[in-house]
Formats: C-alpha cells, structure tokens, sequence
C-alpha cells in the first residue's frame, strides 16, 4: 500500500488527479468485470452440481462400471433387458472429433495465414465475411445437407453402402468448426507486431519464410487456443452430427461404417424419457462422461501452453 | 393514460370472457397427440369458444384419466378393455363410447433400385428383430440390389420415443422382442424417407401418410405363402393390410353437447384432410 502511494506521488500531477477524480466508477467497474469472472466458475460448478444431483440415484443405484464403459450396448427402451452401455457412443464422439480436427485444423489454420498473410488487403475482408457466413448455417440444414448431398456422394465415390458414416459427420464438423478456427487463428496472426514481419523482410526473407519461421512460432499459442476451440465446437455438436452418423449404435470399424455420438444420444432421448426415471438418470451420466471429457481437453490446452511458455 | 384505460378495459373484458370458453380436456396416446392437437387447432378457428386442451402421456395414461373422470377425451391407440369398461362403468356410472377416428398404417419401403416387391411379417423380422439373420439382401430368397455395395441390408429405424418406432416394433415382433441395435435411428419420418431414397442399400418404414414416389413401398404378407397387400388407403382402411392399426377416442356415455360436436366434426372432410396430412389414414366412414 505504501509502495503504491509513493509510486503514485511520483506520477505526473495531471494522472495523479485523474486517478483520484474517477474512484467510485472505477470501483463499480471493477466490481462488474470481477463479478462476472467469478460468476463463470459458479456457473460451471453449478452445472456439474446439477448434473451430478440429476444422475446420482442412477450412479448409486443402477450404475455398472464394467457395463456402463465396457459394453457397446445402449438399450435403455429395450421390452426385453435394458442395457446401458457407452463405449460405442464414446468411441463414435472420439472417432467424429479426431477425424473433423485432422481435417479442419490444418485448412482452417492454412485459411488463416492465406487470409492475413498472403491475399490481397481488398479481399481479405469479403474472405472473412463469407467464411463467417459457414457460422451462420444452422446445424440441422448442415444434416440435411449431410443426408441428401454427402451421403450419395460418400455412397458413389467410395463405393460403400451407406453415406451416412463417421467421415461424413467428421466433414460436416469440419465444415461447422471452420469459421471459428478460421477467425480466432487470424486474429493471433494478426497479433503478431509488424516489427516482427518487417524484420524478417529487412533481413531478405520470403514470404512463405515469414509465414512458417517467424508468424508461427510467436503466434502459436493463438493458433493453439484456435484449434482447441475447434475441438470444443466438434465435441459439442449435436444435431448436424445425429443426422450425419446416422445415428447408429455400434462401434464403427472403419470410417466408412454409422456410428452415434454421445451429445447427439441425450438430445435425442432427453426430451421424450420421463423426468426422474432411471434413463433420463442415465442420460445425465451421459452427460457427466461429456463434461468429463471436455474437462481434460481444457486441461491439456492449458497445459500445452503453459509449457510452452516456459 | 386514455389508452391505458382502455388496453386495461380490454384485457379486463379479455379475462372474463375467456371464462365463457369451455375447455375440454383430451389426454393419452403419443400417436395420436399431433393429430389431436392439429384437430384442435383447426376447431378453434371455427369455434373460438370451445378450447380443447390436448396432452400426451400414452394411451393407458388417457384411459386411466377417463375412468376416473378427469378428462372429457380419452385418446387411444388400442382398444379399451372390457374390464377398463366395467370400471368406467362403476365409477360414473356411464357407460363409454368409442369412437375410430383414424388408421394409423405403416409402410415399409426400399429404393426404386431394389428388385423386390414385397416381403412376409417373418421377413421383416428377420431383418429387423434381435438376433435375426438377414443381414444381407441375399438372404431374402436371394436378392441382388443393384448398385448395393456388399450387398448389404441398411435398416433405417426411428429413435425409440417415436410412437411409429414402437407399434412397428409391436407388429413386426410382438410385445416380448427388441428391434436389433446398429440400425439407423432418425428422427423423422421425411428424414427417414429421405435417406432410403439416396441409398440402394436402405430400407425403412414410416407411416403411410408420408410415403414419396421416390421411395418403392413394399406389399406385406402375414407369411411367405399369404397374399402380399400393398399400403394403400382402402386396404388399411379394410384392414387386409397387416401393418395397421385403429386409433380411437373414448368418451364417456353421454358427452357434454360441445363434445358431442366435436367428435361429429372428426368425421368431417376437413378433420380427414387434416388426419391425412398428419400421416395417418381416416377412419372408415360409416
């Protein structure tokens, strides 16, 4: 407190009165930015509360490890003998994912450095509208565009009997995750001082020298946080991915076989089982798997990136 | 502040008026909510006095809530037992009437391409029902499917809340045996019609309403020698056809006159219009 009171009587007279003129709305500033840091950590233990309070008589009750992660059978309508097994749901969420990211994350993050680096000023703003534009796209037009143009085209080009499989929904997250890895990839590009840019110039590199050794180790971490957020995005479609799947419970051998994920399982069930039964439970233990597994992507990011910062 | 007074005065009014409507209550079958809310609607637009209030729950939710006297409107997708009757009976003290106010008829389709024409009840099963064996078109006496790779058997379902999933579920396999797991499970009927039309390999169904040139609809046999019937409005009407139900709404013995009115206007040309739209057949007239 000293230390600030003498470094603020250093200050020049003009900012020392500015500073003691605006104590109150700054404080109520102040207040409002912390407020809303704290309330996106109540949030979230809110949500994991609510889902934990919602699945926990079927956790304690009805849950079976070995069943629950260990058999690919999810049966919960079944006359004969109700199953609740994940693993083909799991497996499907990590096929989709992994598959959308190798594919969007090395063109979205190549559209990124074309758009902010290589083409022409003037165009450079219409690229950026029209790839925002993917955004714009409803997720259930993207399933109706997954079911009537990709499926056939899967279908002929491939050779296979059906279209609606791991690799169409993974193109149509791609197509879904773009924009966002698109413009936050641009952004961090963007960041980086044109000190950096005209020194590597000064110093007779190229363009793509440029690009490759200067733009993208000092923006790495923007392009890093640009595709984890791609893979949020992927991880968390649901209505697109039902439709592309093909909403199937198996675990898919090949890309080219069905599968079902496990948001597009809870929004598809959620609505219609009744509230409180052992489904709608089991439903929300679905949904503890999800957060789960978002969790540790967060987790890795953050530590992908602290580390390199060391 | 004029104007204040007379918003106040017409939502005063508003209020006492809708205390002249009459509410009628409709509750039970998941099949047959949409029509009966679609019903509802369209009577409104003719009779703004009289608001039907339609709710789900299933048919033996609708049923119970007859019985005990809490709802006007029992909506059903199987038959009232005798003995649900003689409760009914007991407990108002009247007597219960039926009313067949639609066919709910399920189609069971495959793409142009596919050579077949028709399959048996057995077949289906086959192809459908847990631990069946038919997994290739080769399987059903042989059949190649031109444009098919493997040959393979691709079964369209429904996601298993859907009302069509589980009476084809029931008429295909009975009530004691699952669908197999693997198939893909829609959420639509139009999506489910979609998919069959842009893969040779596909198979479906869907009730008959939402049935598309483009898509070949199978004729069904109740064995492999019986007579293979087509899903058609007259034979789901005849009920020759195997796949086909009736959907009734059960009143009690003497009903209020409005719903008296009502259930006469359900036989109306507009109400079949409006039962054919939502995908279902209209009940035999007579």
């Amino acid at each position: 407190m000293d230390q600030q009171l003498t470094k603020s009587n250093s200050l020049p007279l003009e900012w020392r009165y500015k500073k003691s003129s605006k104590p109150l709305s700054e404080k109520v500033l102040e207040f409002i930015i912390k407020a809303s840091g704290i309330s996106s950590i109540v949030l979230i233990i809110a949500i994991l509360f609510f889902i934990l309070k919602e699945s926990a008589p079927f956790l304690i009750s009805r849950f079976d490890f070995k069943e629950f992660f260990m058999s690919p059978e999810w049966y919960p309508a079944s006359v004969v003998k109700v199953r609740y097994g994940v693993l083909a749901l799991l497996v499907g969420t990590l096929m989709v994912t992994f598959l959308s990211m190798l594919i969007a994350v090395p063109l979205g993050l190549a559209c990124a450095f074309y758009i902010s680096e290589f083409c022409h000023p003037k165009l450079r703003e219409t690229y950026k509208i029209l790839i925002e534009f993917l955004a714009a796209i409803p997720s259930v037009v993207w399933g109706f565009i997954a079911i009537m143009m990709i499926n056939p085209l899967i279908i002929h080009t491939f050779d296979v009997p059906i279209g609606l499989n791991i690799l169409n929904a993974s193109v149509i997250l791609a197509l879904m995750s773009l924009p966002l890895i698109v413009s936050v990839g641009e952004d961090a590009l963007r960041a980086v001082p044109e000190t950096y840019r005209e020194a590597a110039e000064a110093m007779g590199a190229t363009k793509w020298e440029v690009a490759t050794r200067v733009l993208l180790p000092a923006a790495k971490n923007g392009l890093m946080a640009a595709a984890l957020l791609g893979v949020g995005r992927a991880l968390g479609e649901t209505m697109a991915v039902l439709m592309a799947t093909g909403h199937s419970i198996q675990i898919p051998e090949t890309i080219f076989d069905p599968g079902r994920t496990l948001t597009a399982t809870i929004a598809a069930e959620l609505g219609e089982s009744p509230k409180g039964g052992e489904h709608y439970q089991s439903l929300f233990a679905i949904g503890l798997v999800l957060f789960v597994l978002s969790f540790i992507v967060n987790l890795t990011a953050d530590y992908l990136i602290r580390g390199r910062r060391k | 502040m004029r104007t204040f007074l007379i918003l106040a005065l017409a939502i005063f009014a508003g209020c006492t008026d809708s205390k002249h409507t009459l509410i009628i209550q409709n509750k039970g079958s998941d099949t047959l909510v949409n029509l009966a809310q679609a019903w509802a609607e369209e009577y409104k637009k003719i009779h703004p006095d009289v608001a039907i209030a339609v709710s789900g729950g299933g048919s033996g939710t609708g049923l119970a809530a007859l019985i005990n006297g809490t709802v006007d409107i029992a909506n059903s997708s199987r038959a009232m037992k005798d003995e649900e009757k003689a409760e009914a009976l007991k407990n108002n003290g009247k007597q219960i009437k039926e009313f067949i106010v639609g066919m709910d008829a399920l189609a069971v389709f495959i793409h142009p391409k596919n050579p077949l024409e028709g399959l048996s009840l057995e077949e289906v099963a086959c192809i459908y029902g847990e631990g069946g064996k038919c997994t290739h078109w080769s399987d059903i006496r042989g059949t190649v499917v031109p444009g098919c790779q493997g040959n393979k058997i691709i079964r369209v379902s429904r996601q298993s809340n859907s009302g069509t999933y589980q009476y084809f579920r029931e008429a295909i396999l009975g009530k004691k045996r699952d669908l197999k797991l693997g198939s893909m499970d829609l959420n639509g009927s139009r999506e489910s019609i979609d998919l069959v039309e842009k893969t040779p390999c596909a198979i479906g169904y869907s009730g008959m309403g939402y049935l598309s040139k483009h898509v070949k609809a199978v004729c069904i046999s109740k064995n492999t020698d019986g007579e293979c019937i087509s899903p058609k409005l007259e034979t789901a009407m005849n009920k020759t056809y195997p796949i086909s139900r009736e959907l009734y709404m059960y009143t009690s013995g003497d009903p209020s006159a409005e719903v008296k009115a009502y259930m006469e206007w359900t036989q109306s040309e507009v109400a079949r219009k409006i039962t054919i739209n939502s995908g279902y057949v209209p009940a035999p007239k007579g």
